[in-house]
């Protein structure tokens, strides 16, 4: 058995698996340890990928190599791209997934990546040499050697599992929980905290009455994740929509004395934009009803995800109560849900690289940082890989900007603020949004990654393709005027108003109601360049042309601001010596060691004042 | 320049006075000035305490003084302060300031008590600002103004607005991040409602500026009129000195004349301006184009006239040439029939304007037009103490609040969706909060958290 790897990856769940590609295909020697090699990459929750802000994470983690996009697409059953409405910053891929399929196909692609070796047991100790870790010690008494480890353990350290009034060790249901580990990183002097989650219950789809509930159909012609342009399985399902009511909640409440929740056997912080449905009755009491989103868990699968429904009551009244819910009198279920406790380690000991402060080489990925939601842990999981590899190699950290990724929002917030309740990413959390859009994640950020030697050369080929289409457009529609009589009529059938004499067909694209697949009809150069390109391409063009006048104010904004982010704070700067900053703010500082100004701006309890000292010093 | 050692000042005006107040700032303030004081180990005095002793430099005793201890945090700079309060000699002065200079204090730089107030958190920056105008305002009105806002007037009713916008930013990224949930949406009418109001709001200390403006550098008031109608000898009765040359001959005034007066504790700034007349003198020439400048950039204008020398035909030619100056500038006209001792004829009768009589020589009717300057000013709004802006910093701060917020109403009347709303309600937070300091994403989500139901 090789017991001498470069890169150590501990949990196969979306942070682990998308580390271990990572790391692997960056060239290190990488081996992953699961505790059951029989659920890698498991939808621990809902079986779904992407949303608001999260879809645009799964595309961004797709244009730097990652595998998130291409599984999804692979094993997508609905197709939805959530916020058509809205501006094209808020366009969020969405798509439910084949639970099962979608494990399959990240354990077949984990499986086809050189350099990925597998084993199954329990990590139960990091091994650490004069504050750099080597190693890891396993359940069964084996040592493996390393350069680095990545922890990605999810919802395992010291899970406990919560229904009603049982409660019993697991890290998902039906599954041991990981013990001995987080006691050993607080002897490392590491500061652990609980957190708490939960899930609704599954139910048999035969057992439900769909005629009474709103069907929830896909895009009729669905789009995809992956910027490879990998078809989604023809065969499509629905989802349906249904509502509690006053009765149900009734129901609940009979169970309210037996709450784990209630009862405070929970101690851990909950995520407050996920309650539970007894948390929602109990908080927003004026509400009557709310709505449950009937989720189908795989294609031939009958099982069923209640969306909306997680509890953590006494399964005899989690049945009780779905039986009140429209379509739902004869359910049948599956599986209770279910409230977890788990260990985390406070993120705020971490650096930008995902690397612990504390131990060197060491890095933490996932919802051991505190986080929630597949696509937050697959992008820390695929950074920290990339990351572990450059440490290898000594190659400099890889940290993204706030201003061009997600990604690069959601490590700076866990390091610089860290979070008490698990995060979530929003878009309301990217103050730059407009920038950091679904439809430009390869623009943005897969020329990096091909420096790096991730992202192959198809990609790039097809990035560069895109800049120059679409450049072209754009050149074409700013030159190019077009006669009354060509473009009157499809004017006036898009219900805006006639042209008296020629004008650019820049100006017509301005107007909201119109297309750039209008005028390509009153056009018919336009209409060739059209054709032969991919509908991205020319929705890519459509935005920068629609959109130009707030695309150029939000990178004003970004500029402004770049003074602060490219002022790097020297490592060692010593903070005690400046008396006129504030304690909270020196003791912040200390403990954060912000890389830049910037950094050091979003630290809570550093002011705006703490900066102009700061500014001031380093400027001395 | 370093924000960590120990800063001295004096802190009365210069010049010899009763008292002097010597004032030390810093780490070390407390024990400079113990090492040069005799009497109680002022090390180990509590703050807030005040201690007789002597000043000394080796043997030689300086002056009998008085200390007040500031232990940090609780003094105005949150450091260590001193306060010495010795005789008011200029030589007694520069002793001791020399004498704690060598003892490792610096001279502190115009402002850095206020500054270190600022950086170390005492103050906010429109708190800061208010300190500079307060020092600086020589008049009653002004001092009240810069007392409100020092005290946080101002900045508290921005807040106000704040989080009125914030709610508002809310419930939009509500909007957005939760678009598939089954949450409210906002009420596009209740929104322009809201933003109407705060615009109201807005729209009311942007105009305020204007009058905090004028109160604080002093209200233009132009003395204008045809030569030799006795606009100098108006002038110098106002200030009550002979500030003009005044003769019978007329064009005496070629250049013109500024002075400051208070009056019932306003600040008026009058300008006394070359008689307007067509001329062939160049010098006299130039000195009329600048009168008309300065009648351009007045609030108030003067028109002074001799009655025994002007129809009312003609003054009626005069208001109308003057008429769209004033509506251009928002200014107002004064007519002031001088000579009223020479004059015995009842005044013209003109609609809608004031009109007052005087005579500046004998002194005559200068009470009346001094209760009429005041009148002009919106006491109303100083007395009951709303917020008056008077910086030029947080007027355009709030401008561009309001033209981000025009922004954002437009953007509802022509649908916009609610992404670029966002943005622009986000610009204004911005502008707001260069007044008040700036606004987190934290504040959006922990407000859309604990006000709507989300989470499927």
């Amino acid at each position: 058995m090789n017991s001498s790897y470069d890169v150590i990856v501990v949990g196969a769940g979306h942070a682990g698996c998308e580390a271990a590609a990572a790391a692997a295909n960056l060239g290190s020697k990488v081996l992953l340890i699961t505790m059951n090699m029989g659920v890698i990459a498991q939808m621990s929750c809902n079986p779904a990928m992407g949303g608001v802000a999260k879809g645009q994470i799964v595309r961004e983690i797709d244009a730097m190599g990652g595998y998130s996009g291409i599984i999804t697409d692979k094993s997508t059953i609905q197709f939805r791209m959530l916020n058509r409405s809205k501006g094209p910053a808020m366009w969020s891929p969405r798509a439910q997934n084949d639970r099962m399929r979608f494990a399959e196909e990240w354990r077949l692609a984990l499986e086809q990546t050189p350099n990925v070796d597998f084993w199954q047991d329990m990590v139960i100790e990091v091994i650490v040499e004069k504050g750099k870790v080597v190693g890891v010690k396993t359940g069964m008494g084996i040592s493996f050697n390393a350069k680095a480890v990545i922890l990605t353990n999810g919802t395992f350290l010291n899970g406990v599992i919560h229904i009603g009034e049982k409660r019993f060790g697991g890290g998902r249901t039906a599954e041991k929980a990981a013990t001995g580990l987080t006691e050993q990183l607080q002897s490392l002097g590491f500061e652990a905290g609980r957190m708490k989650t939960g899930t609704p219950p599954r139910v048999d789809g035969r057992s439900l009455n769909y005629a009474l509930m709103e069907e929830q159909k896909g895009d009729e012609n669905p789009g995809h994740f992956s910027y490879k342009d990998i078809e989604i399985p023809k065969e499509q399902r629905s989802c349906y929509i249904t509502y509690t009511n006053e009765e149900v909640h009734e129901v609940l409440k009979e169970g309210f004395d037996r709450s784990p929740m209630f009862a405070g056997r929970i101690k851990g912080l909950g995520p407050r934009y996920c309650p539970s449905i007894e948390d929602k009755i109990n908080r927003f009491a004026d509400r009557n009803r709310h709505q449950i989103f009937v989720e189908p868990e795989g294609i031939h699968t009958v099982e069923i995800y209640v969306n909306g429904f997680s509890t953590s009551l006494p399964e005899d009244i989690q049945l009780k109560a779905l039986h009140k819910i429209p379509g739902f009198e004869k359910a049948k279920m599956f599986r209770p849900g279910y409230a977890i406790e788990y260990d985390y380690f406070p993120p705020t000991q971490l650096s930008l690289n995902l690397e612990t402060k504390l131990v060197k080489n060491l890095f933490f990925a996932g919802q051991i940082n505190g986080t929630t939601g597949y696509e937050e842990a697959a992008c820390q999981g695929f950074l920290a890989g990339i990351n572990a590899h450059r440490n290898c190699t000594n190659e400099e950290a890889f940290i993204l900007k706030r201003s061009e990724s997600y990604m690069g929002v959601l490590v700076d917030d866990l390091v610089t603020k860290g979070t008490e309740e698990p995060y979530r990413m929003f878009t309301s959390r990217a103050e730059h949004r407009l920038l950091l859009r679904q439809d430009n994640a390869d623009i943005r950020l897969t020329q990096m990654a091909f420096d790096m030697g991730l992202a192959d050369q198809s990609r790039l080929d097809r990035v560069n393709d895109k800049l120059a289409q679409t450049a072209n457009i754009i050149k074409y529609l700013k030159e190019k005027s077009i006669d009354p009589a060509a473009i009157n009529q499809i004017l006036v059938d898009k219900e805006t108003n006639e042209i008296p004499h020629s004008v650019k067909l820049i100006n017509l694209l301005l107007r909201p109601q119109i297309e750039l697949l209008d005028l390509a009809k009153g056009d018919t150069h336009l209409q060739e360049m059209l054709n032969n390109i991919p509908s991205e391409f020319i929705e890519q063009a459509e935005i920068a042309m629609k959109y130009e006048s707030y695309l150029e104010k939000e990178m004003e904004m970004v500029g402004k601001i770049k003074n602060l982010e490219e002022k790097v704070i020297n490592p060692d700067f010593n903070y005690q010596s400046i008396v006129s900053l504030s304690k909270e703010a020196t003791e912040k500082l200390l403990k954060i060691k912000p890389r830049t100004l910037g950094q050091a701006s979003r630290i809570s309890g550093v002011s705006p004042a703490d900066i102009s000292v700061l500014m001031i010093h380093m400027n001395n | 320049m370093s924000l960590t050692d120990t800063i001295v000042a004096l802190a009365t005006p210069a010049g010899t006075g009763a008292i002097g107040v010597i004032r030390l700032s810093g780490a070390d303030a407390i024990q400079i000035a113990n090492s040069i004081f005799t009497g109680k180990d002022l090390s180990k005095q509590a703050s807030h305490t005040l201690h007789f002793g002597k000043i000394t430099n080796g043997n030689v005793v300086i002056d009998e003084v008085l200390a007040s201890i500031f232990v940090a945090p609780n003094s105005y700079t949150k450091e260590n302060s001193v306060e010495i309060s010795c005789h008011g000699s200029a030589y007694i002065i520069s002793q001791i300031i020399k004498l704690i200079l060598s003892k490792g204090a610096r001279m502190a730089k115009a402002g850095e008590f206020t500054m270190r107030a600022f950086l170390n958190g005492q103050l906010d920056l429109s708190q800061a600002e208010a300190v500079a105008d307060l020092i600086a305002s020589q008049n009653a009105a002004s001092h009240q103004i810069a007392m409100n806002q020092m005290r946080g007037g101002f900045s508290s009713e921005l807040q106000a607005l704040r989080s009125e916008l914030i709610n508002f930013a809310s419930l939009v990224e509500l909007e957005l991040d939760f678009s598939e949930e089954d949450v409210e949406f906002a009420n596009r009418t209740q929104m322009k409602n809201l933003i109407l109001q705060i615009l109201k709001v807005i729209t009311r200390l942007i105009n305020s500026f204007e009058l905090g403006n004028v109160i604080k550098n002093g209200i233009p008031v132009v003395i204008a009129g045809k030569p030799n109608v006795g606009k100098s000898t108006l002038l110098n009765a106002l200030l009550n000195e002979e500030r003009a040359i005044v003769s019978e001959i007329a064009g005496t005034t070629r250049d013109t004349i500024e002075d400051e007066m208070s009056i019932q504790g306003l600040r008026f700034r009058f300008i006394d301006t070359a008689g307007i007349r067509e001329t062939d003198d160049v010098i006299e020439a130039k000195g009329v184009a600048r009168s008309m400048e300065k009648i351009n950039s007045s609030a108030v204008i003067l028109y002074v006239y001799d009655a025994s020398k002007t129809s009312l035909s003609e003054l009626q030619t005069i208001i109308a040439e003057f008429k769209p100056i004033i509506e251009k500038n928002n200014s107002t006209l004064f007519l002031v029939e001088n000579k009223s001792d020479k004059n015995t004829a009842a005044p013209y009768e003109i609609e809608g304007l004031r009109h007052i009589q005087i005579s500046a020589l004998l002194k005559t009717g200068m009470q009346t037009l001094e209760n009429e300057l005041v009148k002009l000013v919106d006491l109303a709004a100083l007395a009951s103490g709303e917020s008056i802006v008077s910086n030029l910093r947080h007027a355009e701060a709030l401008q561009n609040a309001a033209t981000a917020l025009e922004k954002v109403l437009n953007g509802i009347d022509n649908p916009i969706t609610s992404d670029f709303l966002a943005m622009d309600i986000k610009q204004a937070l911005q502008h707001l909060g260069e007044i008040t300091g700036s606004i987190s994403t934290d504040d959006l989500l922990d407000n859309i958290f604990s006000k709507f139901c989300i989470g499927k």
